[in-house]
């Protein structure tokens, strides 16, 4: 890349592939996978996440990791980012409820409030 | 093309009921009408748990949240807000921030009140993805300034922003770049310090594991500025995760030619390497750190010359911190004058801060400078758990102060905290309770140091061992009020004959604590009673009448000093009680108590 416009054009792909502009259903699930994530067991959650995702052909979910979010305290951090922009962040999420999430929320579409980081109780 | 402005509407079936539909393509129809371009972007969204008030829009940037609009307001947005950029004031919700409202959305009650620049990325992307980078303005600060800005005309940008450094010192960063570029050499270097080593601190940890792109582009710019071509990041083995996502983000720029030869056509070479340090404190500082890199002992030398004069292998180096560099493509990408309009006038910007200790939302938060002690414990840090009173909070870790409860008003910034006699350092705050004894903490923090002084001189290596035995000897019962006077006139001379930061700061927590809490020196000294029932040769436990007679603090007493019958109050034997302190742990209704004053009552 050696130009300006180069990256203008590859910014524009990557944006729209990211926020699944244009496409109607994507899902987007984002694994808090700092060392604070990993050291509460992000790694078994973003497995279940990706082998899920695969075992169910769902082809519009994009599983990802991302860096800490900041409330390290309520790791594992899940956020499901959908097409319509609405994002929903569940905290302290295992293996289990990552399957939960999968099923209930990606498929179904309905979202589980009490696995929500704002139900937890401080 | 990034869009400029966002426009988003509330679709979730309340709002639905009222019209977003409508209010989207009104709005889309105003742009039009006004011909505002297609880079402003209406969306509609889920509920934002508001509904009784809906519809709703909210407009990015500047998050400006407008409640209860009709079609006919929309005209009037779209003029004032989106072509002039003025919100209209009487349309706006009123209390976005406010608490009770946004119980259900979790993002606002821990997100409202931050503002991230440094942390923009973090959380967002995929860091192993230099795309998802790219999506998010990524290298475009770089491509420009290498491409439209001289070296001097991008110092004078940075000296614009006033950016001051982020790891401790405050030192203006648009300066110590002009410094090192007004050395003549035909080598220089630019070094990024991510030897984060302060206790309880990791916001430079969460910026390279979650954005390590902003870092590399930063370190380019700065090359670019002081006319550097190779740039080092010093960063800890002890953070695995954080070395090999900075690895392969390296390999990816340079695959992009974003790093390397002749970046975007302007003839400007830069390059990055990654030096693993082995986790000692003393290597942040800079001059350590230099010498760790040369594969010499990390130890510090004298200053000046500074490294802007003779650093890395002799030649002119500018060292920034990692959260310092995650600063400066923002910078670039919305101006200097943006950057000033965020904080106060002499620490422009926001601070990363790693909340920790007795605080229900342990974490990362970055907050405008100038936001207040009381905001950041109690709003963003949601205050302290099991409604134990605030004591104190430490800043600036082993080499800070505390703040007590008077000063929670007081804005923070570099200025204010060194004036309270703590300090930013980089920016671990540690919330302290009712149930922190400020001499055992004082200790905690002395034993990091005198652990981490590299010995090179003798009032760090000699002193803070010495302060480090008065304090064992106070917390153990054997204190004297004399050993208090020594104490303070050790202290003063480690902070006044140290040959490096850490020496010349290690006495700060105990300086603050003897400032503020002396009067639990004295219980320590004179009493012999420690008020937080933590020193436990100092502390002796006694049941409280509200006892309700539960038998937990018996059952888990691991001497059986504890007593009575079910239902009634229960009795500590105080000979054989060992001061474990697990009685406390286990009673619901905190009727037991170490407090000199409640010993006072009990024996008349």
């Amino acid at each position: 890349m050696k130009t300006l416009e180069e990256l203008k054009v590859l910014r524009e792909e990557s944006y729209n592939k990211m926020y699944m502009r244009g496409m109607t259903e994507g899902v987007r699930v984002q694994v808090g996978y700092g060392t604070c994530g990993i050291a509460a067991g992000a790694k078994p959650v973003y497995d279940t996440f990706v082998s899920e995702v695969e075992s169910l052909k769902l082809n519009n979910v994009e599983v990802t990791k991302v860096g800490c979010m900041g409330e390290c305290a309520f790791e594992p951090i899940v956020e499901i980012v959908e097409s319509n922009g609405s994002k929903t962040i569940y905290c302290l999420v295992t293996d289990r409820i990552a399957s939960e999430i999968i099923e209930e929320h990606i498929v179904k579409g309905n979202r589980i409030d009490k696995y929500l980081l704002s139900k937890i109780k401080r | 093309m990034l869009d400029k402005m966002h426009i988003l509407i509330c679709g979730g079936p309340e709002c639905r009921n009222s019209k977003s539909k409508q209010i989207r393509d009104k709005f889309n129809e105003e742009i039009k009408r006004l011909n505002l371009g297609d880079d402003i972007k209406t969306i509609l969204t889920g509920c934002f748990g508001l509904c009784a008030l809906g519809p709703h829009v909210l407009i990015y940037p500047g998050e400006k949240l407008y409640s209860g609009i009709t079609l006919d307001d929309i005209p009037e947005i779209v003029e004032q807000h989106i072509a002039k950029g003025k919100p209209v004031e009487r349309l706006l919700f009123k209390g976005v921030f406010d608490r009770t409202k946004f119980k259900n959305r979790s993002e606002l009650t821990f997100f409202a009140k931050q503002e991230r620049v440094a942390l923009r990325n973090c959380g967002i992307i995929n860091p192993l993805e230099i795309n998802e980078y790219i999506a998010r303005d990524g290298y475009e600060a770089l491509g420009t300034v290498v491409t439209t800005l001289t070296p001097q005309e991008t110092i004078d940008e940075m000296k614009k922003s006033g950016l001051r450094g982020r790891g401790g010192g405050g030192f203006p960063t648009g300066l110590k770049w002009e410094f090192a570029s007004k050395s003549v050499s035909d080598q220089k270097y630019v070094i990024c310090n991510a030897d984060e080593g302060d206790p309880g601190a990791f916001m430079d940890r969460a910026v390279l594991e979650g954005d390590p792109h902003s870092v590399l582009e930063a370190m380019a710019i700065c090359g670019y500025a002081i006319g550097a071509n190779t740039g080092y990041i010093y960063i800890r083995a002890e953070y695995p995760v954080a070395v090999e996502r900075l690895q392969i983000a390296i390999d990816q720029a340079r695959e992009l030619e974003l790093l390397g030869k002749n970046i975007f056509n302007s003839g400007f070479d830069f390059d990055i390497e990654i030096r693993l340090g082995a986790g000692a404190f003393v290597c942040g500082e800079e001059t350590a750190l230099i010498a760790s890199i040369e594969g010499e002992r990390g130890m510090p030398r004298k200053k000046p010359p500074y490294p802007a004069v003779k650093g890395l292998f002799g030649q002119p180096t500018n060292v920034n911190n990692v959260e310092t560099f995650a600063n400066v493509p923002p910078i670039f990408l919305k101006g200097s004058d943006w950057f000033k309009s965020i904080g106060t006038e002499k620490s422009p910007g926001t601070k990363v801060f790693a909340l920790g200790g007795k605080i229900a939302n342990t974490g990362l938060l970055e907050v405008p400078m100038g936001t207040t002690l009381r905001e950041v414990i109690y709003e963003i840090g949601g205050g302290i758990p099991n409604k134990r009173k605030f004591k104190a909070a430490q800043t600036g870790g082993p080499s800070g102060g505390c703040i007590t409860e008077e000063s929670l008003d007081t804005p923070i910034d570099f200025d204010n905290l060194v004036k309270l006699g703590s300090m930013m350092g980089s920016g671990g705050m540690i919330v302290m309770d009712e149930d922190n004894c400020m001499v055992d903490v004082a200790r905690f923090y002395l034993e990091f140091t005198v652990e981490e002084s590299c010995g090179k001189c003798t009032p760090c290596r000699e002193g803070t061992k010495r302060m480090l035995d008065i304090l064992n000897r106070i917390c153990e019962g054997n204190g004297t009020l004399e050993d208090l006077d020594v104490l303070e006139r050790l202290a003063n001379m480690i902070k006044d004959s140290s040959l490096c930061g850490l020496g010349q700061t290690a006495p700060n927590p105990v300086l603050s604590t003897l400032k503020h809490f002396r009067d639990e020196y004295e219980a320590h000294v004179i009493d012999k009673v420690c008020p937080a029932g933590v020193c436990s040769n100092l502390t002796k436990y006694l049941v409280l009448d509200n006892c309700i007679g539960c038998t937990k603090c018996a059952r888990n007493c691991p001497v059986d000093a504890i007593t009575g019958k079910v239902k009634e109050k229960h009795y500590i034997n105080t000979d054989i009680c060992i001061s474990c302190g697990a009685c406390k742990a286990a009673c619901p209704v905190n009727a037991i108590s170490t407090k000199p004053e409640d010993w006072e009552a009990y024996n008349g």
